[in-house]
């Protein structure tokens, strides 16, 4: 066979051969040339999605930290329940996807295996609930509701429960101790959002999708530090979820623990209090409306006078906070955010605006002395003032002639400061303000901190607002166009106002700075801010930002950080108009509109001063809004009723409870330091041991109650006499009580104080 | 067996003793193509370490024994090389007369797929289970017996020297003969193999010299016969989804997409120098499929980087070029066919398996020359490998 003739070897062949060679040639090239491409050029960026290929993360839930009172009742804690979880990844890698695992687990838990299967399984689009949508790294939860015997159960046959555990897990909890339920200061948690758990994912502390986040509150405000760290534990796996790789850990952090100023006791005192007020306000009725009171809301502050820090904070309607646990229910949502709900999730001590009304006349007697105004006048108190054909009322239908300003403000004639602001607003150059133009009743009322956030430590605190010249400019470029539109001459009482606002709503009027001078027209006021400046009236004159929080204490307790009191400004007062003006407020417990609250009814005035302040501010189409400010050297306690009558009538027998709670001061003036909850602020701060535990005294379960029940045996041997009154009025005094009837009266009229 | 005790049993050439009779001149050791073999050794031999790579970890597919598929692997290149050297001491030209048994043999072995003894991998059904957990893919076979029988037809009047080129009648007859088992390979349905008959017969016809009109046209009736196959369904959907995979990597990553992607995953992050042996997190997290047959240059591109891949390339380049010279070397027609068929075959199924991997030519089930695990392939290309040998031994030397 060797000799073959060379035919094979024409040059066809040859040439389609050399072909042949080129293009195997450029194919094995192109691999070359789209491997260096891959490996060297883009290896990089491979590289990275290798890596987040292999790599999971599993997240082990920090437990949060507590809210504590400021003697370590918890207020917000963790209750534990016995949870058993299945682990997925373990379960898997039995050849029967761990069936006779979970078919058993379901024999010891009382549950139809089926179930327990269905919670196991990975929600997808073809996979109706109930199913397991979060990680499929994480434990699945099973029940949460196990009893310690199914625990056990699992717990000790271990080895036939593999990839079961069964784990104390924590929900959190508000256990409003002695019935303070604090919700509004409080806040809640409500599970995170898709977004959060995207932003968080790359940070140090990642969100599980289980995980809750504070929304209001203390609960959003502290949330970084309530929190704690997650444990992150980083796995190699393969495609199928097994772990292969060596484990980097990073050990969970237990949220701290937040101790605020809060006294559960008086927390529930106060809200007892609004609460009993509001609905004794219900039973009066309104001679203007012809109506009885309606009380919608309401709101009270107990503030430590010397440090701004809040002891009590309440706001009626309220709520259970507990609702939001475990993820609220549609109703309940409806409940507490429907339009019929008058919205019991606002805190209406710093959410909540109104007209002050007469509690705002320390500032004008503040803003009349800068001007140059004597504090002793006299200023005549006469029981009108005119302005043209305008006449402007003094409420309290009374002149008292010339008076000084402190006689003023105890008595609260309103005539006094209507000629003052006036003259004030003559002298910057009344509806065409001069250049230089001092507005002192304005630039006082924003030195005391109004129109301004307080800067408390709860979020979405409101300002309030003080009607100056360039808001006057600001809401009339902001509403000319409809009140253009709408406003005609000679219409309608609103549309006469809208035509007049639509001329010359730009311009800071004559009335409006009368108005303005009693806190009426559009001046608008939180409580907190009132409770603000009444503390610094108390203590020389410090404005402090108000603070719930007192200190961030880590779980076990070998970190404590302190949240000092931090002061935003002084009153714009000399130190001596400042104790003429306590003189005067003391006057108004003593001998003025207060008195019938206070001193008239056995208030130990020698030993604890008390001064106050009355207000009952009129709202166009509403039933007057009921304000009272007072304070002691210790304390500042500022509580307002919305269209709940007279400052003192409304309002004044729930404080007088308060301070007499605080105090411990019995309806016949004797103080029995047993029965006083805190009379002066709590300084120490609760122990918060190594293991997380925490010392804590006993809370008794109602204080509110058990606080009446003291005062009605000491002082009052005639049960019946009390039976549906909050007067804590003292029965020897039949002079105080007829007193009293006659002041319930006057109340009930259109009075301003 | 080694290779080199068999070159003495062969009984080619004058006898001589010993060492001197292998080294002489123009023994049978001088004279075979040592760089072929060295590198179809080597192949084999990375290929062992990668398919052990990728499978020590596979505790479903090796049966808790982490050595299952390395050791096959190796037996299967021991049988390969012994297969050459029976084919080398056959010679192709003894093989030629028994063409037609060969031929025959194949193609009632891939019937027998389609009949119940047949199973199915991957969608494809082109296996046949043997006792032993062993299993056949007779279509491996095929693609030689083709290059055969085309071969002996088509050169059988210009070796003869009748003809300067095929005539036309030859050359139906040539295209019948592979067109038999394609349609049998395309009802399994084993789509990568058809491609590479189809491939194969192109080369096959070029190498023969057979006229322009055939090459093109057998060109233009492939396309035609593509867009044919698309249009009208007989595809599989599982083939149409790959395809369009192939289209947009992105369409389904856990999907169809998912093989090209974390393929391509894993070779990009491989890098300059690659992760280090059993050091891939890609091969040891097992997020490639297939890995140890036809995904197998995923681990090379992971664990030993653009040096591993380049260097299989390389080497199957040095094959590759190597053929092409025995191609270009030989004197008679029917060796310059079948080598020239064998390149065509080695070329293109290298080309779409690495091609794969790299995301530049859409996924089919086709293994890796001499790297990829499976018994069958590695047989293939060893007879392959031992005819080219033949063809290149029983060379007249030109000096």
């Amino acid at each position: 066979m060797s000799n073959i003739p060379e035919t094979g070897r024409t040059p066809r062949v040859q040439i389609r051969l050399v072909v042949i060679q080129i293009l195997v040639l450029s194919l094995l090239g192109t691999l070359g040339g789209r491997l260096w491409y891959l490996q060297i050029r883009e290896g990089e960026a491979y590289a990275k999605e290798a890596s987040g290929n292999h790599v999971q993360q599993v997240v082990q839930p920090a437990v949060r930290g507590s809210i504590l009172d400021a003697r370590g009742v918890p207020l917000a804690d963790n209750e534990t329940r016995l949870v058993v979880s299945a682990s997925r990844t373990d379960l898997l890698k039995m050849p029967d996807d761990g069936k006779a695992v979970l078919t058993k687990l379901a024999g010891v838990l009382g549950m139809k295996p089926a179930e327990v299967m269905e919670k196991v399984r990975l929600c997808d689009a073809k996979t109706p609930q109930p199913c397991w949508n979060g990680s499929p790294y994480q434990p699945i939860p099973i029940t949460d509701e196990a009893t310690p015997k199914q625990a056990l159960q699992i717990r000790e046959r271990a080895e036939d429960f593999p990839g079961i555990t069964a784990e104390p897990q924590a929900l959190r909890r508000y256990p409003a101790p002695g019935g303070a339920n604090t919700a509004q200061v409080l806040g809640y948690l409500s599970p995170v959002t898709d977004q959060e758990l995207q932003q968080a994912q790359d940070t140090e502390s990642p969100y599980l999708r289980s995980d809750q986040v504070g929304r209001s509150g203390l609960e959003r405000q502290y949330d970084k530090a309530l929190r704690g760290k997650a444990g992150v534990t980083r796995y190699e796996v393969d495609n199928l979820g097994r772990v292969i790789g060596e484990a980097e850990a990073d050990p969970a952090q237990p949220g701290a623990n937040l101790v605020t100023s809060i006294d559960a006791r008086v927390q529930r005192v106060a809200e007892y209090e609004l609460n009993e007020a509001m609905k004794e306000a219900r039973k009066e009725w309104d001679r203007n409306t012809n109506e009885p009171y309606k009380a919608d809301s309401g709101a009270v502050v107990v503030m430590e006078a010397k440090t701004g820090r809040i002891v009590a904070m309440a706001s009626n309607p309220t709520y259970d906070p507990n609702a939001w646990v475990g993820g609220i229910s549609a109703k309940d949502y409806k409940r507490l955010t429907g339009k019929s709900s008058n919205y019991p999730l606002l805190n209406r001590a710093i959410q909540g605006q109104s007209a002050p009304g007469s509690i705002f006349k320390v500032i004008p007697t503040a803003a009349a002395v800068n001007a140059g105004y004597s504090f002793d006048g006299p200023y005549e108190c006469s029981s009108s003032y005119s302005i043209g054909n305008q006449v402007f009322k003094n409420f309290e239908s009374q002149g008292y002639g010339g008076i000084s300003l402190g006689r003023a403000l105890e008595v609260s004639c309103d005539t006094v400061f209507y000629r003052l602001s006036h003259e004030e607003w003559k002298r910057d150059g009344g509806t065409k303000p001069k250049k230089n133009a001092k507005d002192w009743f304005y630039k006082t009322a924003h030195q005391f901190g109004l129109g301004a956030e307080t800067g408390i430590d709860l979020p979405n605190e409101v300002t309030g607002r003080i009607p100056d010249r360039k808001w006057k400019q600001d809401y009339w470029k902001a509403n000319k166009d409809a009140w253009c539109k709408y406003g005609k001459k000679g219409g309608s009482y609103v549309e006469q106002i809208a035509y007049e606002n639509c001329l010359e709503g730009n311009r800071l009027r004559a009335g409006d700075s009368v108005n303005y001078s009693i806190g009426q027209g559009d001046t608008l006021v939180t409580p907190i801010q009132m409770a603000t400046i009444y503390a610094a009236i108390s203590n020389g004159g410090t404005l402090y930002d108000p603070s719930v929080g007192k200190a961030v204490v880590s779980a076990d307790g070998k970190s404590v950080e302190e949240i000092e009191p931090k002061p935003h400004g002084k009153l714009p007062i000399s130190r001596q108009t400042l104790a003429r003006m306590d003189d005067a407020l003391a006057g108004v417990a003593t001998r003025g509109t207060a008195a019938w609250r206070f001193a008239d009814v056995g208030w130990p005035q020698d030993k604890i001063p008390m001064h106050a302040k009355t207000g009952t501010a009129e709202v166009h189409g509403k039933q007057t809004t009921s304000w009272f400010a007072t304070y002691t050297k210790d304390y500042s306690v500022v509580m307002t009723i919305s269209q709940g009558g007279t400052g003192s009538g409304a309002s004044g027998p729930a404080v007088r409870n308060i301070y007499d709670a605080l105090y411990g001061v019995s309806d016949d003036g004797t103080i029995d330091k047993k029965n006083a909850l805190l009379p002066t602020p709590q300084k120490k701060l609760p122990k918060v041991r190594t293991d997380g535990t925490i010392t804590s005294p006993k809370v008794p379960k109602d204080p509110a109650k058990e606080q009446r029940a003291t005062q009605k045996n000491e002082a009052d041997p005639d049960p019946q006499q009390l039976a549906g009154t909050v007067s804590t009025q003292s029965p020897e005094n039949r002079d105080t009580r007829r007193r009293r009837r006659r002041s319930r009266r006057r109340g009930g009229r259109r009075m301003l104080t | 067996m080694t290779g080199a005790n068999s070159f003495q049993v062969s009984g080619y050439g004058p006898q001589r003793a010993g060492l001197s009779r292998l080294l002489a001149r123009d023994s049978l050791a001088r004279r075979l193509d040592w760089p072929i073999l060295l590198a179809g050794v080597a192949l084999s031999m990375i290929g062992a370490v990668l398919v052990y790579s990728a499978t020590r970890n596979r505790t479903e597919l090796n049966q808790g024994d982490p050595y299952y598929f390395l050791i096959r692997h190796v037996l299967n290149t021991g049988i390969g090389l012994a297969l050459m050297v029976g084919t080398v001491w056959l010679g192709h030209r003894a093989l030629r007369t028994a063409v037609p048994i060969l031929y025959g043999l194949s193609v009632f072995l891939i019937l027998l797929v389609l009949t119940p003894l047949g199973s199915t991998i991957n969608g494809a059904h082109s296996w046949i289970k043997l006792p032993g957990g062993f299993s056949l893919q007779p279509s491996e076979f095929v693609k030689v017996t083709i290059i055969l029988g085309m071969a002996m037809l088509l050169a059988a009047r210009v070796d003869a020297g009748d003809k300067q080129y095929p005539d036309h009648r030859t050359v139906v007859q040539a295209l019948g003969l592979a067109a038999v088992p394609m349609l049998i390979v395309m009802l399994m349905p084993d789509l990568g193999s058809v491609m590479v008959m189809v491939v194969i017969v192109l080369g096959v016809l070029l190498a023969s010299g057979a006229s322009n009109r055939w090459v093109f046209g057998l060109i233009g009736a492939g396309t035609a016969g593509a867009i044919a196959v698309w249009q009208l369904g007989v595809l599989d959907d599982y083939q149409i989804a790959r395809f369009a995979a192939f289209a947009n990597p992105e369409l389904d990553p856990a999907g169809v997409g998912y093989n090209t992607n974390q393929a391509r995953i894993a070779i990009g992050s491989g890098g300059l120098t690659g992760s280090g042996l059993f050091h891939g997190s890609q091969t040891t997290g097992q997020f490639v499929p297939e890995q140890q047959t036809d995904f197998v240059f995923t681990v090379a591109g992971e664990e030993l980087g653009f040096v591993g891949g380049g260097l299989i390339i390389l080497l199957l380049g040095v094959i590759l070029w190597r053929a092409c010279r025995i191609a270009r070397e030989t004197t008679e027609l029917y060796g310059t066919i079948v080598a020239a068929g064998i390149v065509a075959w080695l070329a293109f199924q290298a080309f779409e398996n690495v091609g794969m991997t790299l995301g530049i030519m859409p996924v089919t089930g086709l293994p890796l020359p001499f790297v990829s695990y499976g018994g069958s392939s590695m047989f293939a290309v060893w007879v392959a490998v031992g005819l080219l040998q033949s063809i290149r031994v029983q060379r007249p030397m030109s000096a």
